[in-house]
């Protein structure tokens, strides 16, 4: 056990090396040049050279990644290409703050959700009940986030007037006031999950259900509901981990649409807005900060798989 | 037991044109008595014949600027109304049909002609290149998809050309990875290793005897990448990444309608409610394909 | 005791719902299951035999009912009970000993907490009360450290050991009647003999009836008191075992044992056979379901459905018998042939060889730079080393082993699919490459194979036809007219007994053994001298077996080609092969004749694997070598002698350290053992004293 988790640690490691060169090397392709791009048009020769001995652009490719990885390790991230060219450490560490906050909000919601609606299709397959969560989840749950948030704003917020059609979070709004803010973004972040878990814990489910063990256990004489409960789940759930973990990865995407759609400060509209102004320093940095928590989300994935499977924790 | 000189006319093996006729029969009879799959079938058979038709049968250009007519409510003539500019926004969303669906349709068929051979010779010939294949894959997949879009969209600059090509990169790895696990099942079957015995070449194995099989696999993956592809496409366009102005882009024509919502509510809901038609489609046929090609692969 | 039967099925029928109709799966079926009775339930795939045994529990699939019929269970009727009042019953009046028992345990608890649930649910047992049960279960099923297994999870098991899990926990309520599904089908023949004396004294202890399902003849003759044997979901006969074997009544039964191989059988017979195949769920005949395959068939059999009667026989032995002939069979009028063809004696084997292969290895799983990286303790498989055969011109080679002897592994390097480390290969006195690529397509037609699988050796997108005609393509010539080809296919199919109709067809329309005639054309396509075939009826019904078999051997004869026939069936290799070598752990143990491996003296391993048959004749005992413990695993061969950890026969710290060497035992009969031969013959005309040993886990 000690191993595996060692083991994956190291290909954390490796797999953030492997994206950081990935996007050090998709930043290259920008065409133009970063000093003049800073400095403005009308910039004098002199000053572009010397910003651009500062900013080590001479240097060369590799010698430049290697000095962008270097700081970013040790937390010097760099500063904005925008007006003012503020520190883009604290910018972005406060923009995870936020999206962290609304990420859990969905997930908090959806995962129960979605493994209760999983299960319950999966018990009753092909029954009508299973056929009711199957098709509206495929096509009701299945939509871009922009439609799904765009109708719940206008009937929740502008509708009915019980949530606010935005989500600004001030910095000293109460718990309450933030959970109301929050509440219709939530909700449409859990919309796309839940159409992804619900679908593979069916499926989970079902499989599970036809192993020759739940025979076994039945045939000792125990009732449905501990044969389901004790035996089935515990096991039917093992790969919803593997899928909650993935489905991470819909959720970053689902949140930098979802943060525009209701204005909400996060990580994902500090993106769009670095990637709208070419922002390249802020861009590297959000990108390795997000592609760090889903990492890391996939490692906390596989270590509470192992954990509750004894097929890998007593190797 | 007759005599071997008996002379049967049959031919031993149907051509591989009445093969692909007869399967493709079936499964649109199949799909046909599923009442769900079929209404996803005609959703997205009207798409692609509006993806086709739509310019011809629109009343407008999509950027014709029509006088007097500015912010019009729908109505017999301007069926979704028109915007701020006095553009009918009925034309807009049959011209934007084209490239929602065109754009996915080209990346997913390019995805999966990469995907399909990187991942049969990966699932073939293991080692080596099965292990910088998979590496590859995980540096790929450890980056969301919307976000790796977004990068190389932004650095790049949007275009249709680059929306093809993210997706491409996107989803090339995932058809291969899918199409790598279904060789490696069969790479192990007797009439493949019965193939080696007789000196088969390997373009022959991979093609011949492998690709038939995995191609249930293939099929289904290639819905599912399609519907995703639209997805994205749409998310892209709506962040403003998507086909350039002016053609009109369902995805943004949504974005820029939020600021005249109040106004001309009918310029959101229509290019919304397109998109939303459209996924539903794709989705319902993806899963009809799903669950008809997984009755089958449990036969064969 | 009473005299009133443990379970009683009577008259009971059950439909599957297939395709929104109803199909009948069995049909009218009476069973009686009495106190202290062992029961076999037999019959091939396909026969509803499981689905009545299940049934017996009154569990069904979902989609299936019963139309008509009770099961009695102590005079108690189960069908019109609820779920809820079977719960009652299930677990601790019937209970059930399931197939696969890996898969039929729960992979996410130990193996105590699961023996336990069953007795704190039906005993009311506290939770460590339940535990101490569940270990002392474990040491009555001679499992020898129960409390270390009691804490494992079931993939840390071996396969036996799993087995005798689900034996402990069936036992621990102490049944009335106990329902054992195959319970040993997935086991090597070896562990499977110890299985069954286990099985055999816990079921007698247990003191109340069991029912065993089985599709082998052999152990149903070993373990039963008596039989009941099935075909196409109805009941042909029910007899005491004695009388089943020794004066069967019904046309199949009869059929079925005359077409099993038996040991010592000679070189020029051909099996007696069962044309045609069972007739599947939706196309079962009206009248006797068995008329189209019975070589006794009237006109009446093919319109009338015989009734299941209850009969005495002229000797008064008390049956069921579903037959309008049985009277005929009784009184001796009606005759079914049973004793093997003598056939046109073929060609002698010659005396130059066809191949020789020298010193083969092969290892897998090598460590990779990773593990060397984590410094991970992996170990490589070194599945065949060292390994020597010859085999000559028109006589087969028989090679044996259980799983994990490697006897696949050379089988597969001398083809070519595998590539060895090392050795050398001859083939019709030229050397042949290793590697496959490098071999010239000459080699490759003198050299095919037919593979176990029937069910994968086709591609299921191409017709027979094309499969073969492919083949004739690439092997034989590639300047063949296509109507010389076609003519080819043609012959082939002949060849095999097949109609040339069949070269239109595809796999699924094909049985198992349509597909392996099939499967077996192909390899004879390109007129090749020898023929390797891996397990070639391990995956087919019994009554199927024989005519691939018979098939085989006319082949051999017409065709003038050798074997290498690999089987873990020591019966089958004796119907077929002139000289046997048989393999334990990558090192081939003993090679001789037939008649010499088969004989005293033997290796002991050799003589355990022949110990182990069950031989389908109650009255003949079979053997009583039985071997400790499973094959270790090919990581960690054991140093010395490979079989040191498990012989019967081992002599002291020799044979732990020091490989054994060949010893001559005449006639080019060989034995890899420290036992002088002289000493082997005298040990094995006196019979051991076998005393059954728990058993230790075996480590991996």
């Amino acid at each position: 056990m000690a191993r595996y988790l060692l083991r994956r640690i190291v290909l954390l490691l490796i797999t953030l090396l492997i994206t950081s060169v990935v996007i050090f090397a998709l930043t290259q392709l920008l065409p133009g040049d970063v000093a003049r791009l800073i400095l403005g048009r009308e910039a004098q020769p002199q000053a572009l050279e010397d910003l651009r001995l500062e900013l080590g652009l001479n240097d060369p490719i590799p010698m430049q990644y290697v000095n962008w990885l270097s700081g970013f390790v040790t937390g010097d991230w760099g500063t904005s290409f925008t007006s003012g060219n503020p520190p883009i450490r604290p910018l972005v560490l406060e923009r995870v703050g936020n999206s962290l906050l609304l990420a859990f909000y969905a997930l908090a919601i959806s995962i129960p959700l979605a493994i209760f609606l999983g299960v319950l299709a999966g018990l009753n397959e092909n029954k009508w009940i299973d056929n009711v969560i199957s098709v509206v989840s495929l096509s009701v749950v299945g939509l871009p986030e922009f439609v799904t948030g765009l109708v719940l704003i206008n009937v929740f917020a502008l509708g009915l007037g019980w949530f606010p059609a935005s989500a600004t979070a001030p910095a000293d709004a109460t718990f309450g006031e933030m959970l109301s803010q929050l509440t219709l973004p939530a909700i449409t972040a859990t919309f796309v999950l839940l159409a992804y878990v619900v679908r593979m814990t069916r499926a989970g489910m079902i499989d599970e259900l036809k192993k020759p063990y739940v025979r076994t256990v039945t045939l000792k004489g125990l009732p449905r509901r501990q044969v389901i409960v004790k035996h089935v789940l515990r096991n039917a759930l093992l790969p919803t981990i593997t899928v909650i973990a993935i489905s991470f990865g819909w959720l970053i995407g689902g949140l930098i649409v979802i943060e525009n759609v209701f204005s909400y400060p996060g990580l994902g509209r500090l993106l769009t807005a670095a990637v709208e102004r070419k922002d390249i320093p802020l861009l590297q940095a959000s990108v390795m900060v997000i592609v760090f928590f889903f990492a890391l989300a996939n490692l906390i994935a596989d270590l509470l798989y192992a954990l509750l499977n004894p097929r890998i924790r007593l190797e | 037991m007759t005599s071997a000189n008996v002379s049967y006319d049959v031919p031993v093996q149907p051509s591989a044109l009445t093969q692909i006729r007869r399967t493709l029969f079936t499964t649109l009879r199949k799909l046909s008595r599923r009442p769900l799959s079929l209404v996803g079938l005609v959703i997205v058979l009207v798409f692609i014949f509006l993806a086709i038709f739509g310019p011809n049968i629109a009343p407008y250009r999509f950027d014709e600027l029509i006088r007097g007519a500015t912010r019009q409510p729908p109505s017999e003539l301007y069926l979704f109304g028109t915007d701020r500019l006095g553009r009918d926004v009925f034309s807009r969303v049959l011209w934007g049909a084209r490239e929602i669906i065109a754009l996915p349709a080209i990346a997913t068929a390019l995805s999966v002609l990469f995907g399909a051979t990187i991942g049969l010779f990966a699932g073939y010939f293991g080692g080596w290149i099965d292990e910088v294949i998979s590496r590859f894959l995980d540096g790929l997949l450890a980056i969301p998809a919307l976000v790796l879009a977004l990068v190389m969209l932004g650095t790049i600059g949007p275009s249709s050309f680059g929306i093809v090509v993210v997706i491409v990169i996107l989803y090339t790895p995932i058809v291969a990875r899918v199409i790598r696990s279904a060789t490696l099942n069969m790479r192990a079957l007797g009439f493949i290793e019965a193939a080696k015995l007789r000196s088969e070449s390997t373009a022959y194995i991979l093609f011949r005897e492998i690709l038939p099989g995995v191609l249930p696999a293939l099929v289904v993956e290639s819905a599912l990448r399609f519907s995703y592809a639209i997805f994205l496409t749409a998310s892209l366009g709506f962040l403003g990444l998507g086909v350039q102005p002016p053609s009109p882009d369902w995805g943004r024509m949504v974005n820029e309608a939020r600021e005249t919502f109040a106004q001309t509510p009918w310029e959101l809901w229509a290019p919304a409610a397109a998109i939303a038609l459209l996924v539903i489609g794709v989705n319902l046929l993806s899963d009809g394909l799903r669950s008809i090609f997984r009755y089958e692969g449990q036969l064969v | 005791m009473n005299d009133q039967p443990i379970i009683e099925a009577v008259d009971l029928c059950i439909d599957y719902r297939l395709n929104k109709r109803w199909l009948n799966a069995i049909q009218s079926v009476s069973l009686t299951i009495n106190p202290l009775e062992i029961h076999g339930l037999v019959g091939e795939s396909g026969s509803g035999k499981s689905t009545l045994a299940l049934a017996l529990m009154r569990y069904l699939a979902p989609n299936a009912r019963i139309p008509q019929g009770r099961i009695l269970f102590e005079g108690e009727d189960l069908i019109p009970k609820t779920t809820a009042e079977m719960r009652e019953i299930w677990g601790s009046q019937i209970n059930l000993v399931p197939q696969d028992a890996l898969a039929s345990l729960n992979p996410a608890y130990r193996i105590g907490e699961q023996i336990a649930e069953i007795t704190r649910l039906h005993k009311g047992l506290s939770k460590p009360e339940a535990w101490d049960r569940a270990v002392e279960m474990l040491r009555r099923v001679r499992i020898a450290d129960p409390e270390a297994v009691a804490r494992r999870h079931p993939h840390q098991l071996s396969g036996g050991m799993q087995q005798r899990v689900t034996i402990a926990m069936a036992l621990s309520t102490q049944p009335r009647l106990l329902i054992l599904d195959e319970p040993t089908t997935s086991l090597d023949v070896t562990t499977e003999a110890v299985i069954l004396d286990l099985f055999r004294d816990l079921i007698r202890d247990n003191e109340a009836a069991a029912l065993y399902v089985s599709h082998d003849l052999g152990v149903v003759a070993q373990l039963c008191d008596r039989v009941t044997v099935m075909y196409g979901g109805e009941v042909m006969a029910s007899t005491p075992v004695i009388e089943m074997y020794q004066r069967p009544l019904h046309p199949y039964t009869i059929s079925l044992l005359a077409s099993l191989p038996r040991p010592t059988e000679g070189a020029e017979t051909r099996l007696p056979t069962i044309d045609g195949v069972a007739p599947s769920l939706a196309e079962r005949p009206h009248g006797c379901v068995f008329a189209p395959r019975c070589p006794v068939a009237l006109d009446k059999c093919f319109d009338e459905k015989p009734p299941l009667e209850h009969i005495r026989d002229s000797a008064g032995t008390s049956r069921l018998i579903k037959c309008h002939r049985w009277r005929e069979i009784d009184d001796g009028t009606l005759a079914i042939a049973t004793t093997p063809v003598q056939a046109e004696a073929s060609a002698p084997p010659g005396q130059h060889y066809v191949l020789k292969a020298r010193d083969l290895d092969i290892t897998f799983e090598k460590p990779k730079l990773w593990d060397r990286i984590t410094r991970k303790q992996k170990k490589a498989v070194h599945a065949v080393d060292d390994v020597s055969l010859s085999i000559r011109a028109r006589s087969t080679l028989g090679l044996v082993g259980e799983s994990g002897s490697g006897k696949t592994s050379l089988a597969r390097i001398i083809v070519g699919l595998y590539t060895a480390d090392d050795g050398e290969i001859e083939l019709l006195d030229l050397p042949l490459s290793l590697d496959l690529h490098e071999r010239s397509r000459e080699a490759l037609s003198e050299l095919q194979m037919v593979f176990q699988n029937p069910n994968d050796a086709l591609n299921p997108y191409r017709t027979v036809g094309n499969a073969l005609a492919r083949t004739i393509n690439r092997l034989v010539t590639t300047d063949m007219s296509q109507a010389a080809i076609q003519r080819r296919v043609y012959e082939l199919l002949n060849l095999v007994r097949l109609t040339p109709q069949y070269a239109t067809r595809y796999p699924a329309e094909l049985s198992g053994g349509e597909k392996q005639r099939v499967a077996i054309a192909r390899a004879f396509a390109a007129n090749p001298a020898l023929v390797i075939a891996d397990e070639p009826t391990s995956a087919l019904d019994v009554s199927v077996q024989s005519v691939i078999l018979n098939l085989l051997k006319d082949l051999r004869a017409q065709e003038g080609a050798s074997y290498l026939f690999i089987s873990h069936n020591l019966s089958a290799v004796s119907y077929l092969a002139d000289w046997i070598i048989v393999m334990y752990l990558g090192h081939i143990v003993e090679e001789g004749t037939q008649e010499q491996v088969y004989n005293v003296p033997s290796h002991p391993y050799t003589e355990a694997l022949l110990s182990a048959i069950p031989n389908p004749d109650p009255t003949v005992e079979q053997g009583e070598i039985r071997l400790d413990g499973e094959v270790p695993s090919a990581r960690r061969i054991p140093s010395g002698c490979r079989f040191h950890t498990r012989c019967p026969r081992k002599i002291g710290a020799i044979c732990e350290d020091e490989t054994p060497p060949w010893r001559d035992a005449g006639d080019e009969h060989f034995i890899r053992c420290h036992i002088p031969i002289e000493e082997l013959i005298a040990l094995q005309q006196t019979k051991p004293d076998a005393q059954p040993q728990p058993v230790a886990q075996a480590e991996d």
